[in-house]
């Protein structure tokens, strides 16, 4: 124990910085490399998202980093300490939020994270505000089970922050929520990481972790396929830009014939036009007074993800 | 674990336990329930009189002595009536046990064979008072009713609170178990800074207690005036065992709770355990009634020598010493169910 804190004080300033560092991570159960060779830093204050399909590794990275498995292989500092075994000082540093089911049956909100609050010392009053960081005062007295999906979720977010964590871990946090949920929690998750937090998140929602992630890691089959801002990865993969107008206005032939177009496509209501330099494009289209309806769509992170890990369903 | 933290704990799981309407009924309305019909249907069951008209006068009972007297209307209920053919009639369809009549010296009793046995007390306490002795024949009657044959009540509130405390006890640690496992409450508790064997201690600590309130319901009810229970004098050695009686069941519960992987699985499993046992292990009808070798075998089943103790320190009167081996009995059974459980325990649904 003594050997790892050290080691973490004496390194340079641009270590320390770093909330997590894992090197070489590697899990197996059975046949499966559930984590092969994972190695990624998040530095104190960032949002960090780690995307992937079902069964990439995910969620056993996580759940190393968390101090909930041990590896197999690797190296994984928190704060500087070594996740597992499980110790006090570190679990004081972390929340986690899990599923919105993780909570003690039958009890109201306010009683929940209570609960929650004093498994780490909190007061209640302090659990009660943590409530309305959260917008749930209104439902405070409210079984959990009675909860809406997002309150759940909200609620399960506040039990992560009871105890005013350093580094939270957001675990498909706007799963099964409607559209206002989502981005009444996408505002939350701001306000936590503006506060100096740093927040690693899975999900499955590519919008999501476009814009709220600072830095995404794209995994599948254990690996970490690319890492980088949201941006830069959508830059790197270099995909046309998808140009669409009315139809009718152009006829298909003569927008082939416009410069640096790839390909062109009508079906009846649009026509669109693939081109890696939209600018020449838009200005030809301006050219021909054919800019009606105009919607330019650049690639996603989610074209991103479907480039690396292939477009085929996997059952 | 701090106090705050603990006391927190334990509140928030018995408030679950309190707020969950199903496990309420099975763990103690149901077998109140039990206690009220069976305590109440059987009541009168082994002490009612024997019914007996006196036709004309009976000098044999009319000027027996006062403490004779007292004996006789403890064992009789007497009717008087001067017509002896419709005595006769109302014996023979059973409605009376006997017609008693006296001419001089001579005591005639027409007795029926519907009820033999009042048809015997009526004869035993005629010939008594024949012989001129009758106070202490009554008090050797009187004895066979009272003490050898338990009222109902006596067996039944042991027996069914056994139940209760068993059901309560496996559910609530089964059930708890694969929930928390299945949700995740589990792997949320892990990552707070708290001992996980205080997260259980706390558990413990919630079913203890609701097995006392048990208890006290129990004999509550069974005490009032109504079912007439009498506690014997070292009652209170039934707490120790209750909660030893607790320990082991929940290690049951808890050892179905690391095996199932589902709450309805669970659930099922436990069921098929209580009934069993509480139907083997005497909480429904005494044992002496089976066969021998259904007696042994039921000294596996923990609730067994809980129901035999808690009738001995309750009602039978015995001394606090002789539920000693009882309670090594539960706490050594309590002990290693534990240990399996622990060997088969997952933290997680995968």
């Amino acid at each position: 124990m003594e050997g790892r804190i050290s080691l973490s004080a004496t390194p340079s300033v641009a270590v320390m910085a770093e909330t997590i560092v894992v090197t070489g991570l590697r899990k197996t159960y059975g046949d499966v490399h559930a984590v092969d060779g994972v190695s990624l830093e998040v530095p104190q204050g960032e949002f960090f998202g780690i995307l992937g399909p079902n069964g990439a590794g995910k969620t056993t990275t996580l759940e190393i980093i968390e101090g909930l498995r041990e590896p197999d292989e690797g190296d994984v500092t928190v704060f500087g300490m070594s996740p597992w075994p499980r110790k006090y000082p570190l679990l004081r540093k972390i929340g986690v939020q899990l599923q919105a089911s993780s909570f003690f049956e039958r009890l109201t909100a306010r009683e929940q994270i209570q609960t929650f609050g004093a498994l780490y010392g909190v007061s209640a009053r302090k659990a009660d505000d943590m409530l309305e960081v959260v917008g749930l005062m209104d439902k405070a007295d409210t079984r959990v089970e009675q909860l809406s999906g997002g309150q759940a979720q909200r609620l399960s977010i506040a039990c992560a922050l009871v105890h005013d964590p350093e580094l939270v871990f957001l675990d498909e946090p706007s799963a099964a929520l409607d559209p206002q949920a989502r981005r009444n929690l996408w505002d939350v998750l701001r306000e936590i990481n503006t506060e100096g937090r740093t927040i690693v998140l899975t999900t499955h929602y590519m919008d999501e972790a476009e814009t709220l992630c600072e830095r995404v890691a794209i995994m599948d089959r254990g690996k970490i396929l690319r890492m980088g801002a949201p941006a830069v990865l959508v830059r790197d993969l270099d995909a046309p830009v998808r140009i669409s107008v009315e139809s009718g206005i152009l006829p298909a032939d003569q927008a082939h014939a416009l410069p640096g177009v790839e390909k062109v496509s009508d079906d009846g209501v649009s026509l669109v036009i693939a081109t890696r330099d939209a600018s020449a494009v838009i200005a030809a289209l301006a050219d021909r007074n054919a800019l009606n309806g105009v919607q330019v769509k650049g690639a996603t992170l989610e074209d991103v993800f479907l480039e690396l890990t292939g477009r085929e369903y996997r059952a | 674990m701090n106090v705050t933290a603990f006391r927190s704990l334990v509140r928030a799981m018995f408030l679950g336990f309190v707020r969950d309407r199903r496990a309420l009924v099975f763990t103690v309305l149901f077998p109140l329930f039990f206690l009220l019909l069976f305590g109440g249907l059987f009541k009168n069951q082994s002490t009612s009189k024997a019914d007996v008209l006196l036709v004309g006068n009976v000098a044999a009972i009319d000027q027996a002595p006062p403490q004779a007297r007292a004996g006789i209307d403890s064992l009789l209920k007497i009717t008087r009536t001067n017509d002896p053919s419709a005595a006769a009639e109302k014996v023979r369809k059973g409605d009376y046990a006997a017609a008693i009549s006296q001419r001089g010296g001579q005591v005639v009793i027409e007795y029926s064979a519907a009820d033999q046995v009042k048809s015997q007390i009526v004869q035993g306490v005629m010939q008594e008072l024949s012989r001129g002795n009758a106070r202490p024949a009554f008090q050797i009657s009187a004895k066979r009713v009272e003490d050898e044959s338990l009222k109902p009540i006596q067996f039944y509130t042991p027996g069914l609170l056994g139940w209760a405390i068993a059901s309560a006890a496996m559910f609530g640690a089964s059930a708890t178990l694969v929930t928390w496992r299945t949700k995740g409450t589990l792997r949320r508790i892990r990552l707070a800074p708290v001992a996980t064997t205080g997260v259980f201690g706390a558990r413990i600590g919630v079913s203890l207690g609701i097995a006392l309130v048990q208890m006290a319901l129990f004999i509550g009810v069974a005490t009032t005036s109504f079912f007439g229970l009498q506690l014997s004098h070292y009652w209170w050695m039934a707490i120790p065992l209750v909660l030893a009686g607790t320990l082991a069941f929940l290690s049951i519960g808890l050892l179905i709770g690391a095996w199932a992987t589902t709450q309805e699985s669970a659930q099922t499993i436990t069921q098929l355990v209580v009934l069993p046992m509480a139907f083997l292990g005497g909480s429904f009808f005494p044992l002496d009634i089976t066969p021998t070798w259904l007696q042994v075998t039921a000294n596996i089943f923990p609730l067994k020598h809980l129901n035999a103790a808690m009738l001995n320190v309750m009602v039978r009167g015995e001394g606090p010493a002789s539920v000693l081996p009882q309670i090594g009995i539960l706490l050594g059974f309590a002990l290693v169910a534990s240990l399996v459980a622990a060997r088969i325990f997952r933290w997680d649904a995968t």
